[in-house]
């Protein structure tokens, strides 16, 4: 089948398209692009290219679907980076099948799966089972992330190589740092053999112990004990000092705090190889959220103050803030109905990155093609996949947009089963209204 | 006049009218209680349940009096016979408890909020007996009744609260209030178990006994928690006596007719001494006493605020 999509506006950042054109899809590839402000590309011109001997066998096949996008904007279908998927051992929360559902209707096109499942994705068998129930099943496209240590104990390496050759993308103990410096050493070093990135979730869990907010104030007014932003600070010094030590590609998971923006910032400036992630609620709301002992406020790290949520928009504009992730952590509901410090962390958020993060362009932090960047092409190139384009040859991900399409978030209409947000209710713009992977089309409008 | 909410959840969301009209009512009720038959029918039918999901003696037996004295039938429900440990979430017990008929729910909980959560989601009364380290609303409105008591009008006193300041839901409760009614409040302790936060709440901080206890009306040590002992908050108990406990060397700063408080159970020897626990100007056992009291006026209030 062949789509045709029209009269978008185009907006593909690693290419540099921007501008208003058609995107021609067949075989599930790209065939061609074409837009006003750039220079037309066909598959003629491009190395990329995919044979097209299938074209015509069939009538089926040379069908061409032709989607109207005029006043839409067209983008390479989203990356989120960081995502739980909670499959295998906590179904209950969210599965491969329900966590892509999430994402398509969240605009995303493929979505990088956190290891910290039961059995934990630290071998090659766990990694297979992902990514098998991701074809059967997902309706997206889903890259593992495979656990650093073994269990997530911080103790000894997983077997990266074998997992990287399996298909993990990237390796992290997202939720249980590794809180050995030399352990973390050795990875930083170990992964370079097969240039993967280390996502460190940046915590040191001494400072942090017991902690369930962000530490201030509010923390003291609630009875609630607090995470100090030091202590994720300290952790991102530290695993800088390590890049810079190993020459290892170095990760930042969730930025949360000023300080933590300032140490990347100043890491990049002195050419340490190190990337650095944040998520939507840490750009859009502050500690304020857990007021009323909100459970579904709760997430590690926490939501901070003002001046953070400044720092990291002034962080994402600048460039050191390459990736806008989500982070999407569903939870069943009992477990968020429960007593704040007992209560897990985390937010479902992949059906409210996208008009979250599109406030940033409303607002004038960034500019269009800068969000789609840090959304697409920039995660793409810190973990190295062919994805998050519109190239000529590459997988037909593409996300059409609507930024003028207002709606109100209704947990109960999520895909996820993790209907834990802190925006349920929240009046947002803009939303994905049609996804495409791989060439098939989900309509979510 | 009436309370505004069917719950206690805290000082922090009562008016200062609204504690006046408790430490009011409880001065009624404390009439009752210096009389020979010390009951009254006031919520005769009506049904009280103590949750206890915390170890505790003097606020369950103080709370379940003051339960009696109304004429409240009255039920105990301590963690370790209840199915908490059979895995139950505090939601599925507290609906439990209702459907039993519980027209209050005394709240003992170690999660700060438990009695929020618990107030969203039932229709009895929830009354907060100390919840993690948020407030203890009952022990600073008897503290305050006791300091009106003992000295008259709060406005213009100060009053040092003594000790674990970061831990304790006692002082939290005591600074909501006595800021509300004007007193100047210091807290002293060491920086470990002194928030720096804690001067935005409008107190003084100090980490020497010397100059915070100084011109002090009032002295409110607290209870030094001994798990909290080998957490690093201090190296020892010893140390710690010798720098924050109070002895009448200590108190010898304060104002001449200051008083002192704990809210107990005390650890002589650690933070207080004997000679001031058991002296003259001790007010503690009296605390105690007004405890029944100030229990009674916050349960026959709820019942009107629920109508």
């Amino acid at each position: 089948m062949r789509i045709l999509i029209k009269n978008g506006y185009i907006i593909d950042p690693s290419q540099g398209i921007d501008g208003v054109g058609d995107v021609l899809i067949e075989d599930e590839k790209i065939s061609e692009v074409r837009s006003q402000k750039s220079e037309v590309r066909s598959q003629k011109e491009n190395k990329l290219k995919t044979p097209n001997s299938r074209l015509g066998e069939s009538p089926k096949e040379t069908e061409l679907r032709t989607i109207e996008a005029k006043s839409m904007y067209v983008f390479p279908g989203l990356i989120d980076m960081h995502t739980h998927l909670r499959e295998p051992g906590f179904e209950y929360k969210e599965t491969i099948k329900t966590g892509t559902m999430a994402a398509v209707r969240g605009g995303f096109t493929t979505v990088c799966a956190m290891p910290n499942t039961n059995p934990v994705n630290d071998n090659s068998s766990v990694t297979d089972l992902i990514i098998r129930k991701a074809i059967q099943e997902g309706a997206c496209t889903v890259y593992p992330i495979g656990a650093i240590t073994k269990g997530q104990k911080g103790e000894e390496l997983a077997e990266m190589g074998i997992m990287h050759a399996e298909g993990c993308v990237a390796f992290s103990d997202d939720g249980s740092p590794v809180m050995n410096s030399l352990v973390m050493r050795r990875a930083l070093e170990y992964s370079r053999t097969f240039n993967v990135p280390i996502i460190s979730h940046c915590e040191d869990m001494h400072l942090s112990e017991g902690g369930v907010m962000n530490e201030g104030l509010l923390s003291l007014t609630l009875g609630l004990r607090g995470i100090p932003s030091e202590a994720e600070e300290v952790m991102v010094a530290r695993d800088i000092a390590l890049a810079r030590l190993t020459n290892g590609r170095l990760h930042i998971a969730h930025v949360s705090t000023e300080g933590s923006v300032r140490l990347v910032r100043q890491a990049k400036e002195m050419g340490i190889n190190v990337t650095a992630e944040t998520c939507p609620h840490y750009f859009s709301i502050t500690e304020d959220a857990v007021k009323g002992y909100n459970t579904n406020a709760k997430v590690n790290p926490p939501l901070r103050t003002q001046k953070d949520i400044d720092a990291i928009k002034q962080g994402l504009k600048d460039g050191t803030i390459d990736v806008i992730a989500t982070d999407h952590a569903p939870h069943h509901r009992d477990e968020k109905l429960r007593e704040f410090d007992q209560a897990p962390s985390g937010i479902s958020g992949l059906e409210t990155a996208l008009s979250l993060s599109l406030r940033l362009v409303y607002e004038g932090v960034l500019t269009m093609a800068q969000f789609v960047e840090k959304m697409t092409a920039n995660p793409a190139r810190i973990l190295r996949l062919d994805k998050g384009t519109l190239k000529v040859g590459s997988d037909a991900d593409v996300v059409i947009i609507d930024i003028n399409k207002e709606f109100k978030v209704e947990t109960e209409k999520f895909s996820s089963k993790g209907k834990n947000t802190p925006f349920d209710g929240w009046n947002l713009k803009g939303m994905a209204v049609m996804t495409i992977c791989k060439g098939k089309i989900y309509d979510i409008s | 006049m009436k309370l505004f909410s069917k719950d206690l959840l805290g000082i922090k969301e009562l008016t200062k009218d609204e504690i006046i009209l408790i430490l009011d009512t409880a001065s009624g009720f404390k009439d009752v209680l210096k009389r020979d038959i010390k009951k009254v029918p006031a919520l005769r039918g009506k049904t009280a349940v103590n949750l206890f999901f915390e170890p505790s003696t003097r606020t369950r037996t103080s709370f379940e009096l003051a339960e009696k004295r109304l004429s409240l039938d009255v039920l105990n429900l301590a963690v370790t016979t209840s199915s908490v440990v059979k895995g139950e979430s505090l939601i599925d017990t507290a609906l439990n408890v209702q459907a039993l008929g519980a027209d209050f729910m005394i709240i003992r909980h170690s999660s700060s909020g438990a009695p929020h959560l618990l107030s969203k989601n039932i229709n009895a009364s929830v009354i907060n007996a100390g919840d993690g380290v948020n407030e203890h609303p009952t022990q600073a409105l008897l503290d305050a009744f006791t300091i009106k008591e003992k000295l008259g009008e709060i406005e213009g006193l100060r009053i040092a609260i003594v000790g674990d300041i970061l831990h304790s839901r006692v002082a939290k409760s005591n600074i909501y209030l006595l800021t509300k009614f004007g007193a100047e409040v210091r807290l002293i302790g060491p920086p470990t178990l002194v928030p720096q936060e804690s001067e935005s709440l409008g107190v003084k901080v100090f980490h020497d006994m010397d100059s915070g206890l100084r011109d002090v009306n009032v002295v409110m040590m607290l209870r030094i928690q001994m798990e909290r002992q080998g957490k690093g908050f201090f190296p020892s108990t010893l140390e710690y006596f010798r720098y924050w406990g109070l002895t009448a060397e200590r108190l010898s700063v304060a104002d001449d007719n200051a008083i002192v408080m704990h809210p107990g159970p005390m650890n002589r020897g650690i933070e207080i001494s004997s000679e001031i626990a058991d002296g003259p100007r001790s007010v503690i056992l009296e605390q105690v006493t007004n405890g029944i009291a100030i229990r009674m006026a916050v349960l026959y209030l709820l019942a009107g605020a629920r109508g």
